[in-house]
């Protein structure tokens, strides 16, 4: 784009776009608030006011009388529903929704249906086939004429059978000839054998066992089944996780309600960990199994290296975990690498703003986050995250290495009258030694 | 009572009188008092159609969602069964006639199927001994639902993964049938053109279904002018950018359904003195959003940002209208103030709920919508740099008040990202954004389509960059998703480049869909609707009719799926000689779905003064990026 310095700072300053300042003046916000006020003002004067003309709507908004709402009234009370219509019609004043009743009853289809199909109930072709009735529902489409050529492939035997199996509208009108029907036939049995089944579709499967055991057995049946080879490695780290969850799940519920363990009795698990995500697993295991040696199935050790875990999810996942329990120690050690001469240093891989979000997400007190915030390198992302999370040394530190008296100044306005950063202000403004820039 | 349909160039409330006209005609055949029992996904497209008080003038004295075990009681003589041809309805529907009381009085059962009648379903209903409890077995071509003076949906949830993915064809027969019942009522659409596989099929679907009507001639003065046929995956890009319309918000938010939308309802809680915030309302407010509304039909296609102006300006004129009362002397005087009362009324509550909405919509954007950064060159934002948190004077911010700013920081964030993505930058490695979502668990759907959208907008990705994506979202949101993936990769919205070629460069310098100038107050384009992004499926259409697709050959042999045109003869007596300056009308279906977004534009164009076509926009499913991913997901069954 080119647009120039000067058009830029026009773009940003100009009153349609006052782009960085959060005051509530004459932004569109305040626009909206008007019209509210406006409108508010006008509601207690047309309040009484009753008109035919409107269009009546109960308060969950349903039209009077449009079907939905219409299916709740007949079905709820039989009978006595003209009363309650007559209420429900009361008016669509805006004050008025509160008093009315709300509709009696409402179901979700959605959970009737859930689990209904039976799956290899499909009828057999021949069934179907030895009924065709006189008329016929789908387009009629006879023998294919030379100039429609392309139009002929459209409902091949196999794009039949395959619709007649997912229960779709199909003619069968067109399979005239005895060839035709053998055909169709062979399309038919050949859906049943192996052949058709790939090896996603077998997988897909797995999705309507509930036990785990048999879930397990299931997906040891998937490995080795020909997917590309990258799908291979991901379907066989489905079948070890779900075992090694299997195991994980015995040995802990065991423990839980045995008592005897500390973090089990503190922490009691809220889900089991069975089919979750392998972030999930993991997560877990850095909460409930974070000093276990490297040999056991529970070790975060030990699933970072037999899944393969990239090191930045690796150190997120245990962060949040041990930020969640408040285990600064261990977040300290996290980030802590020693070189071979014995010096420490503070390295993240994931960079130190998000290890402050994350320790900010948990609750962790300000003189930890501060420690984090310094760490991070960028002036203005550090600035940004320690104004956000009231780390008031890092943020006086920071305009005052950047000899920024304006910036200070202004931010002595956000610390508390008297306090301890108000003093440390002052004293900094008051100091002969800084060489400010402004 | 649907006066907005027939607002338009074309007379929707035609097509929506005939539909009526069947369902009558069907009820009728039912003789007696009748309950019917609803397939319940049927029940909201039904609603557009018709009210309860026309099944009530043909006896319909209950209703009830169809749902197993024995029917509640109802003292009618008939009852009907509307639902779609599914199986497992079936199986509901034979357990209700099977466990009917045999004491009681014996009633007459029905069905309708919608769209259509299904031998598999009928074989199913014999097969649990039911079949012949039915006296009357009938279909309702319920094909296209007129939503709007100018929008049609099938409402055909499932149509873009049977036609793209299962490579099944009934919504395309459907669609087929449906243009077939327009041009019934509307007169034979002179031309069609028509991009991609889907739309050759349903353009020779069309001319087969012709040839058979052999014999009668349609003597209907031609409607349309054109017939424009886009396949979805010609243009899989623009679902899965955030639409940036009024409307589109609502739907990326809050999801529109059958045009009505839910809302959270504390926003709409009356504000009385002395309430003390007791009794405010926990269910959802529900509204209903379509152009009978005539604040919502000017705002609604509007870039969001230029929405604000708009209310506010209408706030001013209503309280001066209401002020008017106070000059109202004589008796005459305050009968007309009073006569306007109704309308007055209706306004004042459209505005307070659009403000509403707007405040809703504000919160999840927050105001950094409204400095929408335009990119450099070099592909860094300034803008983003230069954010300031608010800074309170009180010490103590709320953490809501946190909330709200992630929230919206992270919907810029978002934004920044989706618009670097479609203007060519740095489609081609790990985007540091959407690792982060990964890593935070952000919704897989928002996940995925961010992904698919780098990877159309970079004609597919490195294997290295597929891999390494792949492996984060099955680690974090579960192996079982390599289902969901492949489905995605079958859709062409997420594959390895092949040939490391990528021709997204080629098509958006020619087809101009990066637009760095954008006006969202006063438009001159349309890539206003996305802020910068000229949605894809548009610009074709546009080219289309003005200079013609010639111009572009090039650009179409790089989109999937043949482009072709096909001319239906009409006598002579029927042709029309258009006068000067008279705007031609072209149906644009697209087969596969619609955004919100690209109806704005559409209709931008037909307002355009010079633009010499009008738009009537049709369509198997109105959706947005979120509902399109989600469909293409794999769930347990």
């Amino acid at each position: 784009m080119n647009r120039t310095k000067g058009d830029e700072e026009e773009y940003w300053n100009s009153s349609k776009f006052k782009a960085f300042t959060f005051d509530d003046e004459d932004d569109e916000l305040s626009q909206l608030k008007e019209s509210k006020r406006a409108v508010n003002s006008l509601r207690d004067f047309v309040d009484d006011d009753d008109d035919d003309d409107l269009e009546r709507v109960s308060w969950s908004g349903e039209p009077v009388g449009s079907i939905s709402w219409s299916i709740k009234e007949t079905a709820g009370n039989s009978g006595s529903t003209h009363e309650g219509r007559e209420q429900l019609k009361s008016r669509n004043s805006f004050s008025s929704y509160a008093q009315l009743p709300k509709p009696t009853s409402t179901y979700s289809l959605s959970s009737f249906f859930r689990g209904r199909t039976r799956p290899g109930s499909f009828q057999s072709l021949s069934d179907a086939l030895s009924d065709t009735p006189a008329k016929s529902y789908a387009p009629e489409l006879g023998r294919p004429k030379g100039e429609y050529r392309d139009y002929s492939n459209d409902w091949s035997p196999s794009d039949t059978v395959r619709r007649l199996r997912k229960g779709k509208v199909c003619s069968l009108e067109r399979f005239r000839s005895l060839q035709d029907k053998l055909q169709l036939l062979e399309e038919a049995v050949s859906m049943h054998d192996g052949n058709v089944i790939t090896a996603l579709s077998h997988y897909r499967e797995h999705l309507n066992i509930q036990d785990p055991d048999k879930r397990k057995e299931f997906l040891k049946t998937c490995v080795g089944l020909p997917f590309s080879a990258e799908d291979s490695a991901h379907i066989q780290d489905h079948y070890m996780l779900l075992e090694r969850q299997i195991i994980i799940e015995a040995i802990d519920r065991h423990l839980e309600s045995a008592g005897q363990t500390e973090i089990f009795r503190k922490h009691p698990r809220k889900a089991s960990i069975l089919n979750m995500p392998l972030v999930t697993t993991l997560f877990y295991s850095c909460f409930y199994h974070y000093t276990e040696a490297e040999g056991t199935f529970s070790s975060p050790v030990n699933l970072k290296k037999t899944f393969k875990i990239p090191d930045k999810q690796y150190v997120l996942t245990a962060l949040a975990a041990r930020a969640k329990l408040r285990a600064w120690n261990d977040v300290d050690a996290l980030f802590t690498t020693k070189n071979w001469l014995g010096y420490t240093k503070k390295r993240a891989p994931i960079g130190f703003h998000r290890v402050v979000e994350i320790l900010h997400k948990n609750n962790a007190p300000v003189q930890i986050l501060q420690e984090y915030v310094n760490l991070v390198e960028d002036v203005d992302t550090k600035l940004n995250l320690a104004t956000k999370f009231k780390c008031h040394d890092v943020v006086i530190d920071t305009y005052r290495d950047l000899k920024d008296r304006q910036q200070l100044l202004a931010y002595r306005s956000k610390v508390d009258k008297g306090s301890a950063e108000e003093e440390k202000i002052d004293a900094l403004l008051s100091s002969s030694q800084i060489r400010w820039k402004n | 009572m649907a006066a907005h349909l027939s607002y338009g160039r074309v007379n929707l409330n035609v097509l929506r009188e005939a539909v009526r006209r069947e369902l009558r005609e069907f009820l009728d055949k039912c003789a007696g008092s009748k309950a019917i029992v609803w397939d319940e996904y049927l029940t909201g497209p039904f609603g557009l159609i018709a009210q309860y008080s026309l099944l009530k003038e043909h006896e319909v004295e209950k209703m009830f969602t169809l749902k197993g075990n024995r029917l509640p009681a109802a003292d009618v003589k008939n009852i009907i069964f509307f639902v779609r041809p599914r199986l497992e309805l079936m199986d509901i529907i034979a357990e209700n006639v099977l466990s009917e009381d045999r004491r009681g009085p014996t009633r007459d059962f029905h069905i309708l199927f919608v769209p259509r009648r299904s031998l598999l379903c009928e074989q199913r209903l014999k097969d649990l001994g039911v079949l012949g409890s039915f006296i009357h077995r009938e279909e309702y071509s319920l094909d296209l639902i007129p939503f709007d003076g100018d929008l049609l949906s099938m409402e055909s949830e499932g149509a873009f993964k049977e036609c793209y993915l299962e490579g099944d064809q009934t919504s395309l027969y459907h669609a087929a049938k449906g243009l077939m019942t327009l041009q019934a009522l509307y007169g034979t659409i002179p031309q069609i053109f028509g991009k991609g596989e889907c739309a050759r099929q349903v353009a020779n679907m069309m001319i087969r279904m012709k040839r058979e009507f052999t014999g009668s001639q349609n003597s209907i003065f031609p409607v349309f002018d054109n017939l424009l046929l886009l396949d979805r995956n010609v243009d899989l890009l623009t679902p899965l950018a955030t639409q940036l319309t009024y409307e589109g918000l609502i739907d990326e938010i809050y999801g529109i359904q059958n045009s009505y939308v839910k809302l959270p309802p504390e926003k709409f809680a009356p504000k009385k003195q002395g309430d003390g915030g007791k009794d405010l309302p926990t269910e959802a407010k529900k509204l209903q959003l379509n152009s009978a509304e005539e604040l919502y039909a000017e705002i609604r296609d509007k870039n969001f940002n230029a929405v604000g102006s708009v209310l506010s300006k209408k706030a001013k004129i209503i309280s001066a209208a209401f002020e008017e009362r106070h000059n109202a002397k004589t008796v005459g005087e305050i009968k007309q103030f009073v006569s306007q009362l109704p309308h007055m009324q209706a306004a004042r509550g459209s505005l307070a709920n659009h403000t509403s909405i707007a405040e809703l919509i504000k919160d999840v954007t927050n105001r950094v919508l409204l400095l929408l950064p335009r990119l450099e060159c070099n592909g860094t934002i300034s803008a983003h740099r230069n954010l300031r948190l608010p800074g309170s004077s009180d010490s103590l911010a709320s953490a809501s008040q946190v909330a709200e700013i992630t929230a919206s920081e992270d919907f810029f964030d978002k934004l920044t990202v989706e618009q670097e993505f479609m203007s060519g930058i740095d489609t081609d490695k790990v985007n540091n954004y959407i690792e982060d979502c990964i890593a935070q668990k952000h919704s897989l759907s928002k996940v995925l389509r961010l992904v698919c959208l780098q990877s159309v907008c970079n004609s597919g990705l490195k294997q290295k960059v597929l891999d390494y994506y792949k492996r984060e979202i099955l680690q974090t949101y579960g192996y079982e998703h390599i289902l969901t993936l492949h489905n995605l990769e079958k859709a062409g919205l997420l594959k390895p480049q092949t040939g490391g070629k990528n021709n997204y460069p080629t098509i958006r310098k020619t087809l101009r869909l990066w637009m760095d100038d954008v006006n969202e107050q006063n438009p001159t384009d349309i890539s206003y609707v996305y802020s910068g992004y000229a949605p894809l499926s548009v610009r074709l259409a546009q080219l289309l009719s003005r200079p013609g697709w010639r111009s572009i050959e090039e650009v179409l042999r790089i989109l999937p799926g043949p482009h072709f045109e096909e001319r239906q003869p009409l006598p002579t007596g029927l042709q029309k000689k258009r006068q000067p300056g008279e705007n031609r009308v072209t149906l644009i279906f697209f087969l596969g779905g619609v955004t919100f977004a690209e109806i704005a534009a559409l209709r931008f164009l037909s307002q355009l003064e010079d633009g010499g076509t009008e738009y009537v926009i049709a369509t198997t499913k109105l959706m947005n990026g979120t509902s399109w991913i989600e469909a293409l997901m794999e769930k347990p069954f």
